[in-house]
């Protein structure tokens, strides 16, 4: 696992952008396909505060991305299980997940698998804990009768299955759950502590999220900064790949 | 396995052609169950054709009824079925008792409305049939227009929203973006949405304004032509309601061609940035208004010009007093015969938009309704009306206030006069009164224009108000029987000191306006676009880029000058330098 500690919420996004940009880079993409794993919640595709509405006004507006290439879990498919099931089966056309982003919740959930949730689930239906619930009500004008109860959601044994997984932990209300996660042992209550058993994990989080963590763990984790930040350090452009000298023989650093 | 289906599907639709009666029972549960195997993969589009000998007639009615079934039972019940049949030699030995008639030529497809018993019978000699089934669109119209897809033979692209099963196998090419209009994406740019300049791409297709996350989503298309707007603003084009003439063309002169002068004001005004205008006539006889109204119909706007919303007649029915440059021997009242009067001084009305009125004449409030149920917007001015008439004015219908504090009383603290309607509190709930200014810092004094601002900031609405001599350039015109002198942004009758009319073009007016008040950006160019159609009533299609609506914007600079106008999405005219 590498831990990134940043001094602010802006540091931590601005980390997490260029080391995706590397990843993109190394990656090599050409008609390979992408994957988008959305967490719909049911409400209507146009809803403002849909998964497809806020994927699009914050993500896939601003770039040139096809839409072919855009597969998000549709929470009003008639039936739910084969839309999941049918997910995964994109997955494994698509050749798998190379990098999977995502954050945590406040509980430890990583992409709505509630505590108690399986370390080897599946893209499945999942009923959402009132945690979530009231953290999500800011959305719905702080009505807790609007906000949906269920949602699709990949599961922990799918994200496991992932080559690579960045998780983005910010703000002292994950801090917590940041400790359950990395200090603690592997358990169902705190999902993303799967991913210490997953081969490539790396956390960025800033210093608010880590107000529950051992000293000690954090001057380690600063220290090995110095290696982790030439992880972010700009590659060659994909416009000049053409160019052998250009090309950086660097290969991702593993643990 | 899929190839035994197929020979099962065909041959039923076939025998089902043939023998209806044999198969009633059975065929639309085959068929419904061959439906329920495609269905998973209508996502690929695939297409069955038949291929039937004989007439269609005779398959027509259980072909039909089998695709009503099809989209009752499997896609839902409101899945419009639509056939449609190319007509072409079909297979050899075709051709079972019915006469020959006259084939149409291959290729050419013949559409059939669903559920009609139309043409079945007309088409000879079919070689396929083909039915789309349509997804129920919120606009009705616009599905039946996507089942034309125009070719016969394979390959052919069911368009994208409609799912297709004809009844043969053919796996078609991604068939995303045929038959519909290219999407334009204009990048890199400030859009005024919202009232908000926000930093977003504008989509364009088929002459409006289109919601890209649909586009996205739904239709799963990207855009086919990015043009880079160089970080300009985009704003809806700008709407003028009062403009007499320019370029030397004055619509209130009678002349043979009155079109092609108004077409010719229509075409110099794009490079100021307005994309629709009202032709305004002043003062006239009823001779001319009998003779140039039926001239200037009301006309979309395109690469020839900007759009006729209809014509603002500003007067005969205006006071003596505030007649201003007026003729004083055409001004007539409708004491008599009220909307009668009128309908006898201007004739037909079905070009008009606009009437100016002076509300104090005897029996205006019934002109006022005769005119507003016709949906003709009715302005005060050139009046000398106290507050109270002006009140009961705009409660019979009036909603706008022609060139405000020029041709009417000034204001009194006693008694503001129809200036007062600004801040009236006897206007009908809901209700807002709108008032034209001219802002070309002659006409108004800048105080003066702060004043009407502050007071009532949504209902300014920008006019030029523009003479002949607009666009003439400095020096000396002739126009009709006036001689006048131009000088920079002020027109004077020849060798005097006396105002004759405005000519300063509309985005200049915009530019003063955001300068004199210190409003935001996004108020001035409203005060040009999205006011004006709201007085109109048009505020769903223009003076807005909201989705919908028509794509008639300019291209603006941060200093607000005008680098391009587009109509409809179509670029009608752009500035020297950004054509090098």
């Amino acid at each position: 696992m590498k831990l990134i500690i940043l001094d602010h919420y802006s540091q931590a996004s601005e980390w997490a952008a260029k080391y995706i940009r590397n990843r993109i880079i190394q990656f090599n993409p050409g008609p390979d396909q992408y994957f988008t794993l959305g967490l719909p919640t049911g409400l209507p595709r146009d809803h403002p505060e849909s998964y497809h509405s806020f994927m699009w006004n914050n993500f896939f507006k601003h770039i040139d991305i096809c839409p072919e290439n855009t597969h998000i879990l549709d929470g009003n498919a008639p039936d739910l299980q084969a839309e999941c099931d049918a997910f995964e089966e994109k997955i494994k056309a698509a050749g798998g997940i190379e990098l999977f982003v995502g954050g945590i919740g406040p509980d430890g959930h990583i992409a709505f698998n509630e505590p108690g949730s399986s370390l080897v689930s599946r893209t499945r239906v999942k009923t959402l804990a009132m945690d979530t619930i009231l953290a999500n009500a800011r959305f719905f004008d702080g009505d807790l009768t609007k906000v949906p109860t269920m949602a699709l959601t990949v599961g922990v044994g799918t994200l496991m299955d992932a080559r690579e997984v960045m998780i983005l932990i910010t703000g002292a209300h994950k801090a917590f759950a940041l400790y359950k996660a990395i200090e603690e042992g592997v358990s169902h209550m705190w999902t993303v502590s799967a991913f210490q058993q997953h081969p490539r994990t790396v956390f960025v989080c800033d210093e608010d999220a880590t107000l529950e963590l051992k000293v000690k763990t954090v001057k380690y984790f600063k220290g090995l900064m110095l290696v982790h930040n030439k992880l972010v350090d700009p590659l060659y452009s994909i416009k000049e790949k053409e160019t052998e000298n250009n090309q950086s023989p660097e290969k991702p650093y593993g643990d | 396995m899929f190839l035994i289906y197929k020979d099962l599907i065909c041959s039923y639709v076939c025998g089902a052609a043939l023998r209806p009666q044999l198969y009633s029972n059975l065929r639309s549960s085959v068929a419904l169950w061959g439906c329920r195997l495609l269905r998973d993969s209508l996502d690929r589009t695939t297409l069955l054709q038949p291929w039937l000998s004989g007439a269609a007639g005779q398959c027509a009615g259980p072909a039909r009824s089998w695709s009503r079934a099809v989209s009752n039972k499997v896609l839902g019940c409101d899945w419009t079925p639509v056939w449609t049949a190319c007509v072409g030699p079909g297979p050899a030995g075709a051709g079972r008792g019915r006469p020959r008639r006259p084939c149409r030529p291959r290729g050419v497809p013949v559409t059939w409305a669903p559920l009609s018993r139309g043409p079945a019978g007309h088409v000879a000699r079919l070689s396929q049939l083909r039915v789309t089934w349509l997804r129920p669109e919120p606009g009705g119209p616009q599905s039946a227009e996507r089942a034309e897809s125009g070719r016969a033979g394979f390959g052919c692209g069911a368009p994208g929203g409609a799912r297709s099963v004809g009844l043969r196998w053919l796996t078609m090419r991604d068939a995303q973006g045929e038959g519909r209009a290219p999407v334009l994406q204009f990048t890199n740019c400030r859009i005024l949405r919202g009232r908000a300049l926000l930093r977003e791409d504008l989509w364009v297709r088929g002459g409006r304004i289109l919601d890209p996350e649909k586009l996205f989503f739904e239709e799963r298309r990207m855009a086919d032509e990015q043009r880079d707007c160089g970080g300009c603003i985009l704003a809806p084009g700008f709407i003028d309601v009062q403009i007499n003439g320019g370029f030397g063309v004055d619509f209130s002169q009678a002349t043979e061609d009155v079109g092609s002068g108004v077409a010719l004001v229509a075409q110099r005004i794009l490079s100021h940035g307005v994309t629709s205008f009202c032709p305004t006539l002043v003062t006239s006889p009823p001779e001319v208004y009998h003779k140039v109204l039926p001239q200037i119909p009301v006309k979309s706007g395109g690469p020839h010009g900007a759009g006729v919303l209809g014509v603002h007649l500003e007067g005969p029915f205006i006071s003596r007093e505030k007649r201003g440059a007026h003729p004083e021997a055409h001004l007539r009242s409708f004491e008599a015969n009220a909307f009668h009067d009128v309908l006898a001084t201007y004739g037909p009305l079905d070009n008009v938009r606009i009437v100016t009125l002076a509300p104090e004449l005897g029996r205006s409030h019934e002109v006022i309704q005769a005119l507003t149920a016709r949906g003709i917007c009715v302005s005060l001015g050139h009046s000398v009306a106290d507050l109270q008439a002006a009140e009961e004015a705009v409660q019979s219908g009036a909603t706008f206030i022609t060139h405000l504090f020029n041709a009417m009383l000034p204001f009194h603290h006693r008694d503001p006069g129809i200036v007062g309607l600004l801040t009236s509190d006897r206007l009908p709930p809901g209700r807002h009164i709108f008032y034209g200014m001219i802002a070309d810092g002659t006409h108004t004094n800048p105080a003066a224009l702060r004043i009407a601002h502050r007071a009532h900031p949504q209902g300014l609405v920008l006019v030029t108000d523009a003479v002949p001599a607009l666009g003439l350039g400095n020096g000396r015109h002739t126009l009709g029987q006036q001689e006048v002198e131009v000088d920079g942004l002020t027109a004077y009758v020849a060798g005097t000191k006396t105002l004759s009319g405005s000519i300063a073009p509309m985005d200049v007016c915009v530019r003063h306006f955001l300068q004199a008040t210190g409003c935001s950006v996004e108020l001035a160019l409203e005060a040009a676009s999205l006011h004006p159609a709201q007085l109109l009533g048009l505020e769903k299609h223009k003076g807005t880029l909201d989705f919908g609506a028509d794509a008639d914007f300019v291209v603006l600079d941060d200093s607000l000058h005008v680098r391009a106008t587009y109509i409809s999405g179509e670029l009608v005219w752009q500035a020297e330098e950004a054509r090098q």
